[in-house]
C-alpha cells in the first residue's frame, strides 16, 4: 500500500469515515440494519484475521466465539446488566475459551487444525441448542435491550449503528496497533516460519494461543454487538456455516491485510444484498462472483491491488535504473 | 440384545455410504490437495439429477444412469477443469474456501431450480424385512450395505490389482517421480475426480431413498464424510472404509444410548480425540508435516 503518497491516504481515510458517519442519516431501518450487521462482521472477521492472516492458525470456529459473546450479552442484558459490563464478560470469556482451543494448534496444523475447530464449533452449537435452562434453546432469547451510551437512548436503528461504527472504530485502532507492535510482528514470524521465530527466542507456544485468544476474543466482542443488534438470538445464525462465512470474508478480502476484513465482510454482507433484484438467483449469483474472484485472485480483493503496486513498483525502479545506465553511459 | 444388532445394522448401512463419500474425499486430498468442502452437497445433487430425468419421462433405471453419467460430467470433469485446475497452483487454502462457495452455489441452484421441499426418491432395493439369526433385518440396510461394499471392493481392486491403479497411486504419492516414469499424472488426477464423481452418484443413490431427497441435506452428509475420513486416515482409502462404519455405527449407538440431542457431539469428540492424540488417522500412517 506504499504506493500512495501519505497526505493522499489519510484524506482517503477520513473521506471513508465522513462518509459511513453521514450518508446513513437518511437510510431506511433495514439499510441502517444492513450497515451495522456489516460493522459487526467486520470486527469478527478482523479477529479471524489475526488468527489467519497474521498469525497462519486456521480455525472453523469464529462463527462459535460470535456466538458465545451473542449469548453472554443477552443473558446479561435481560437479566439488567449494562453492555459494556456484558462486552467485557464475553471478551474474557471468549479470550479464555480460545486460549483453550489453541491447544490443538500447538500440536496440529492445517487441515487437522481446521477439522478440530470445526468440531468445536458443532459442539458450541449442541449446547447453544439443548441447554435450553442457560440459552432458551430453540425458542432463543428476546427483547434483548439496547444500551445508553452516554445517557443517550440507542434503541432506533441510526443511534445503533453508530454504537456498532463506534465499536468498529475502537476495535480497529487497537488491532492496527497490536499487528504494529512486536506482538503482531511475532504473530506473522510465526506464519511465515515458526521454526525460525523459536530460533529467534520467540515463544511460539505462547504467541500461538495468544493469536487465537485474540482473535476470538474479537469474535467475542462482535457476538456482543450482535445480540443487541437483532435484539433477539437463537442458535440457527451461530452455527458451522457463520464460521464458513467469517472464513470467507478474510479469504476473499485478502488474509494478512489490514483492509481485508473490512472488504470481505462488506462482500458477504452487502453483495447478497446489491444482487436482491435478482430474487431467489442472488446467493447462487454471490456464490459464482466469489468462486470467479478466488480463481482470478486467490489471496483475495487486497492481493490484486497489492499485485498492481507491487508492478508499479518494479516498472518504476527499472525506469530509474535505465535513466541511471544511459547516464553512465554517457559519462563514460 | 436384538436392539443392539438392529442398531449395528442400521449403523454399518449408513456407515457404508459414508465410506463411499469419504473415500472419494481422500481420493481428491491425496491426488490433488483438494479438501472439498462441498463433498456433501455433491451427494445431494445426483439424486436430484436423477428426479429431473424423471420428470422428463426418463425410467428410474435410465434416469439412474443419465443422473450417474451428468454427476460424472459436472461434479468431476467440470468441476476440475473449471476449479480446481485455476486454483491448485495457489495452495490449500483459496481452492478450500472456492469450494465453500461452489457448496452454497450447489445448494441454492437446487432451492432455486427444483424445490425447496423434501421430495421421495424410489429405493434401488425392495422394501421389506428378512430375517438373519432371528432378527428381522430390512433389505434395504442389506442392499445398501452389499452394493457399498462391492463398489470398495472394485476400488481398492482398481488401486491395487491394475496397473491404471498403480499409476494411480503413483501420481498421487510423488507426482514429480511418477511424470519421470512416464505416468500420464494429469490424466490420474482427472480420473480421481471421475471416480469421486461415481462414488458421490452412488452414495446420493443409496442413501436419498433413507433421508429423503432436500437440497440441504449436504452438510450433515459432508460432515460425517470428513469425519470419516480424518477418523480413518486421510491418507488411506481403507482408512476412509474403516472410519465411515465406524462413524455411521456411532452416530446410531449415540442417538440411541447417550441422546438425541447430544447425538451429534459424540462423532465430534471422537473426532477430537483422534486428531489429538492420533492425528495420522487410525489407520493412516505418518505424513511429514510441514513445520
Amino acid at each position: 500500500m506504499s504506493g500512495f503518497a501519505r497526505p493522499l491516504k489519510i484524506a482517503l481515510g477520513l473521506a471513508v469515515i465522513a462518509a459511513l458517519i453521514i450518508v446513513p442519516m437518511n437510510f431506511n431501518r433495514y439499510g441502517l440494519f444492513i450497515l451495522s450487521q456489516w460493522a459487526v462482521m467486520s470486527i469478527a472477521a478482523m479477529g479471524l484475521n489475526l488468527t489467519l492472516g497474521y498469525a497462519g492458525q486456521v480455525s472453523l470456529a469464529q462463527g462459535a466465539f460470535v456466538g458465545i459473546g451473542a449469548y453472554a450479552a443477552a443473558i446479561m442484558t435481560t437479566h439488567g446488566w449494562p453492555l459494556p459490563a456484558a462486552i467485557l464478560v464475553a471478551i474474557v470469556l471468549s479470550f479464555a475459551i480460545g486460549w483453550v482451543l489453541g491447544y490443538p494448534a500447538l500440536r496440529v496444523q492445517h487441515h487437522y487444525l481446521a477439522f478440530v475447530t470445526l468440531a468445536f464449533s458443532t459442539l458450541a452449537f449442541l449446547l447453544f441448542r439443548n441447554e435450553s435452562w442457560l440459552t432458551g434453546g430453540i425458542y432463543g432469547i428476546s427483547n434483548i435491550p439496547r444500551p445508553h451510551i452516554f445517557g443517550i437512548a440507542t434503541n432506533k436503528p441510526l443511534p445503533f449503528y453508530y454504537v456498532c461504527l463506534g465499536s468498529l472504530a475502537i476495535v480497529s485502532l487497537a488491532v492496527w496497533w497490536l499487528i504494529r507492535s512486536p506482538w503482531g510482528r511475532a504473530f506473522m514470524a510465526l506464519r511465515e516460519n515458526p521454526l525460525r521465530a523459536q530460533s529467534l527466542g520467540i515463544d511460539t507456544r505462547r504467541y500461538t494461543l495468544m493469536a487465537f485468544a485474540i482473535g476470538s476474543a474479537l469474535g467475542g466482542v462482535a457476538g456482543a454487538l450482535y445480540a443487541p443488534l437483532t435484539q433477539y438470538i437463537d442458535p440457527v445464525p451461530f452455527n458451522l456455516s457463520l464460521s464458513l462465512d467469517l472464513l470467507l470474508m478474510v479469504i476473499v478480502g485478502g488474509a494478512g491485510f489490514y483492509f481485508g476484513p473490512f472488504l470481505g465482510a462488506m462482500i458477504a454482507v452487502l453483495l447478497p444484498e446489491w444482487l436482491r433484484f435478482t430474487e431467489g438467483y442472488y446467493l447462487m449469483l454471490y456464490a459464482v462472483a466469489v468462486m470467479l474472484l478466488l480463481i482470478w485472485s486467490p489471496t483475495g480483493i487486497l492481493g490484486i491491488l497489492d499485485r498492481y503496486l507491487a508492478e508499479r513498483r518494479t516498472k518504476a525502479a527499472s525506469a530509474l535504473r535505465a535513466v541511471a545506465k544511459s547516464r553512465l553511459e554517457t559519462v563514460q | 440384545m436384538s436392539n443392539l444388532f438392529d442398531l449395528l445394522v442400521a449403523g454399518l448401512a449408513t456407515g457404508a455410504i459414508y465410506a463411499l463419500v469419504a473415500v472419494g474425499f481422500t481420493l481428491l486430498w491425496q491426488t490433488s490437495q483438494t479438501i472439498n468442502f462441498a463433498q456433501g452437497e455433491f451427494v445431494m445433487l445426483p439424486a436430484f439429477l436423477m428426479l429431473a430425468a424423471m420428470h422428463v419421462g426418463a425410467p428410474f433405471w435410465l434416469a439412474v444412469i443419465l443422473g450417474i453419467l451428468l454427476s460424472m460430467i459436472l461434479l468431476g470433469l467440470a468441476f476440475k477443469l473449471l476449479l480446481v485446475d485455476p486454483m491448485m497452483r495457489h495452495g490449500v487454502l483459496p481452492l478450500a474456501i472456492a469450494t465453500m462457495a461452489l457448496a452454497i452455489g450447489i445448494k441454492e441452484a437446487v432451492k432455486q431450480f427444483f424445490s425447496a421441499e423434501a421430495s421421495p426418491f424410489p429405493s434401488i432395493v425392495p422394501t421389506g424385512d428378512v430375517s438373519i439369526l432371528g432378527h428381522a433385518v430390512s433389505l434395504q440396510s442389506i442392499g445398501v450395505l452389499a452394493v457399498a461394499i462391492l463398489a470398495v471392493l472394485g476400488l481398492t481392486t482398481l488401486l491395487n490389482r491394475t496397473s491404471l491403479g498403480h499409476q494411480m497411486q503413483a501420481a498421487a504419492q510423488n507426482p514429480t517421480v511418477a511424470r519421470i516414469i512416464g505416468v500420464p499424472v494429469e490424466r490420474m488426477i482427472l480420473l480421481t475426480f471421475l471416480i469421486n464423481a461415481f462414488l458421490v452418484a452412488l452414495a446420493s443413490l443409496l442413501i436419498t431413498p433413507i433421508y429423503l431427497a432436500k437440497f440441504s441435506s449436504g452438510e450433515v452428509l459432508g460432515q460425517a464424510a470428513f469425519i470419516a475420513a480424518i477418523v480413518g486416515g486421510f491418507n488411506q482409502v481403507r482408512g476412509a472404509i474403516a472410519g465411515g462404519l465406524l462413524i455411521g455405527v456411532l452416530d446410531n449407538l449415540a442417538a440411541a444410548y447417550v441422546s438425541t440431542q447430544y447425538r451429534a457431539a459424540v462423532p465430534m469428540m471422537f473426532l477430537i480425540a483422534v486428531i489429538l492424540f492420533r492425528p495420522q488417522g487410525l489407520l493412516g500412517r505418518a505424513e511429514e508435516r510441514t513445520v
